[in-house]
């Protein structure tokens, strides 16, 4: 499988990153060598093989439902661009 | 003591117990080297030279008191990947400009924990997505090892005698170094330069597909990536969450196994790390590994593979024989696929990963009209070309369509290179032992690298496969290429046996010989 140029404008725009006409067109490149590279994944013969989900046989560790955290609203503010009153200020999202 | 920068943590461990040097005058003597180097080398990208005082003020008060942890004193370096309370942590990437976390991963804690002293943050490649160290927001890393020459050089008798090595002929060999830059792989590229040029006694590095094990090998140092779940991944900017594991690079074996007990631990907050007790790794340095069971895997012998690295590894096998062990030769019939399966599911877990950098919690804004435009320009200028091209590739594999036929026939695939291990370890082989890289260092700038992404990829060819299977490989120098560059072999072990991996590195350090660059920085 190969990607076109306008694929490679839907994924980036999938992806949140803006680019150019130019970008699009150097990426579309190195994609499809990307691609043709994986490709030989198509050889190996899978049948009746289970997907890893788990490199190790894990048991999911629980806790308590309980709060162990918290009162912490100025310390996760404290890296954003732009906050007001302990909130995240974004562009106008809802007319 | 000429130049404290130039013990090991062994060594500086005991005479710092002893009193015979302070914590406070080898962290002079580290940060010193970094004022001088750094500037060459770009190995950090932040020194934090008033904690290190500090820290090392404390480490002596403790040390006068016959207390101190297992690391009391030892100045280390940590990757940009590990959140680190109030300092510089940003994975060398522009999109995490100005992030201070207000939390530190817990690998750092348990460093500090045991007394070791923080020098700054390691310059890597952005969101550890490289071999080169090429992709950093802050410049390539320079390896202290360069290229050099073997001359024979006829003297007149006058100058007999005066260095370098005197035949009976009057003629003598002489290196000389070329002056090409070199990378010292990556991403923990300057992880691994840090501790080859004396710049701090050992450093913290992650490993997704090779990145601790590929620098290593490229610098002449030696670095593991345990067995995935041995070490928490809690506070460690994510990449591939299946694949990321933290381990040490550092000057010897030894060093190596004293790092990583201290930064192994069972962690609450990292449902992925496994309730193990961490063994003392250091213990098994030294005990004698015959009768083991030493396997070589014929798939790792390659097309297009220099002559010096089959002649290593061909050494390899010779000192582990002499050393009592059984060489059994293994297939690992999934091996050619790894690093195909590796460019799905690791760029699928990062497009997912990396989602959050999006202007608004953290790091860097480009305002936009509207929210989304906001968000793309963000990303656009935040994000270098080596990450962008990762986070396509995901966000495509995984969009709807292609899931099936990309990500889920590669987590099939994952299985099978998983099964092919545990049917060699079933069959008794205690380890396996191959090349680490299928080259030395190459130059920064690299233009066949650079014109197609397939080829850096290929730096972690004999790496990646230990990623997918979740097992501890490491990495130890074995020998010169004709170049005079260092070049490694790598062991792969059962899963959470590293104890087998120091044990039977430290034959190969004792057969082989240490090795450091000549000095022209």
């Amino acid at each position: 499988m190969s990607v076109d140029l306008q694929t490679v404008k839907r994924v980036a725009h999938l992806a949140r990153i803006a680019v150019s006409e130019q970008d699009a067109e150097r990426m579309t490149g190195e994609l499809n060598a990307i691609l043709g590279f994986v490709e030989q994944l198509n050889e190996v013969d899978v049948s009746g093989v289970e997907p890893m989900t788990s490199v190790t046989p894990l048991e999911m560790k629980k806790r308590q439902d309980i709060v162990t955290d918290g009162k912490k609203a100025v310390d996760i503010v404290a890296n954003a661009p732009a906050t007001e009153e302990n909130f995240f200020l974004v562009p106008k999202v809802v007319e | 003591m000429s130049d404290l920068t130039h013990l090991t943590i062994s060594e500086a461990r005991a005479k710092l117990r002893g009193k015979e040097i302070s914590a406070a005058e080898i962290t002079e003597a580290y940060l010193s080297a970094i004022e001088r180097a750094n500037p060459v080398l770009n190995a950090y990208i932040a020194v934090t030279a008033d904690k290190a005082r500090e820290m090392a003020k404390a480490s002596d008060a403790k040390l006068g008191k016959g207390e101190g942890g297992a690391l009391e004193g030892i100045p280390l370096g940590i990757k940009d990947l590990f959140a680190t309370e109030g300092i510089h942590t940003q994975a060398c990437s522009h999109v995490l400009d100005g992030f201070k976390p207000r939390y530190e991963s817990t690998v750092t804690s348990n460093l500090w924990a045991d007394g070791a002293v923080m020098l700054g943050k390691l310059n890597m490649d952005e969101f550890a997505m490289g071999s080169s160290n090429e992709t950093s927001y802050y410049g390539p890393v320079i390896n202290p090892w360069r290229r050099s020459r073997l001359d024979t050089v006829v003297m007149p008798t006058t100058h007999q005698g005066d260095g370098g090595f005197v035949s009976a002929g009057g003629a003598k060999t002489a290196r000389t170094l070329d002056n090409a830059q070199l990378v010292p792989g990556g991403s923990s590229g300057g992880s691994a330069s840090a501790v080859a040029a004396f710049l701090c006694a050992g450093a913290t590095a992650t490993d997704t597909g090779g990145s601790i094990r590929q620098p290593a090998a490229f610098t002449g140092t030696v670095g593991i990536k345990p067995t995935y779940g041995r070490c928490s991944r809690w506070g460690v900017v994510a990449f591939a969450s299946s694949l990321d594991q933290a381990g040490p690079i550092a000057r010897d074996v030894r060093d190596a196994a004293i790092l990583l007990k201290s930064m192994a631990s069972s962690d609450p907050k990292d449902t992925t790390s496994v309730d193990r007790p961490v063994p003392d790794y250091e213990a098994v340095i030294g005990k004698p590994i015959k009768g083991m069971k030493v396997g070589i895997p014929k798939e790792y012998r390659v097309d297009g593979m220099p002559e010096d690295i089959e002649a290593l590894w061909q050494k390899g096998i010779a000192w582990l024989k002499d050393a009592g062990a059984e060489i059994v030769d293994i297939s690992l019939p999934h091996t050619k696929y790894a690093l195909p399966a590796y460019y799905i599911v690791a760029p699928a877990e990062a497009s997912s990963n990396l989602a959050r950098y999006d202007g608004v919690r953290y790091g860097l804004r480009v305002p936009g009209k509207d929210i989304v435009d906001m968000y793309e320009k963000t990303r656009a200028a935040g994000f270098g070309r080596e990450v962008k091209r990762r986070i396509m590739i995901g966000t495509y594999v995984l969009s709807a369509g292609y899931y099936d036929a990309y990500y889920l026939q590669a987590q099939k695939v994952r299985t099978l290179i998983k099964r092919d291990f545990e049917t060699v370890f079933a069959a008794g082989v205690d380890v396996i032992l191959t090349p680490a890289t299928p080259s030395a260092a190459f130059g920064v700038a690299d233009e066949d690298m650079n014109a197609d992404p397939v080829k850096m990829y290929l730096n972690d060819i004999f790496t990646v496969t230990v990623n997918m299977a979740g097992l501890p490989g490491i990495s130890v120098p074995a020998g010169l290429d004709g170049k005079g560059l260092p070049l490694g072999l790598q062991l792969i072990g059962r899963p959470f046996d590293e104890e087998t991996l120091f044990q039977t590195a430290h034959v190969i350090e004792q057969a082989a010989g240490r090795f450091q660059p000549d000095k022209w920085w």
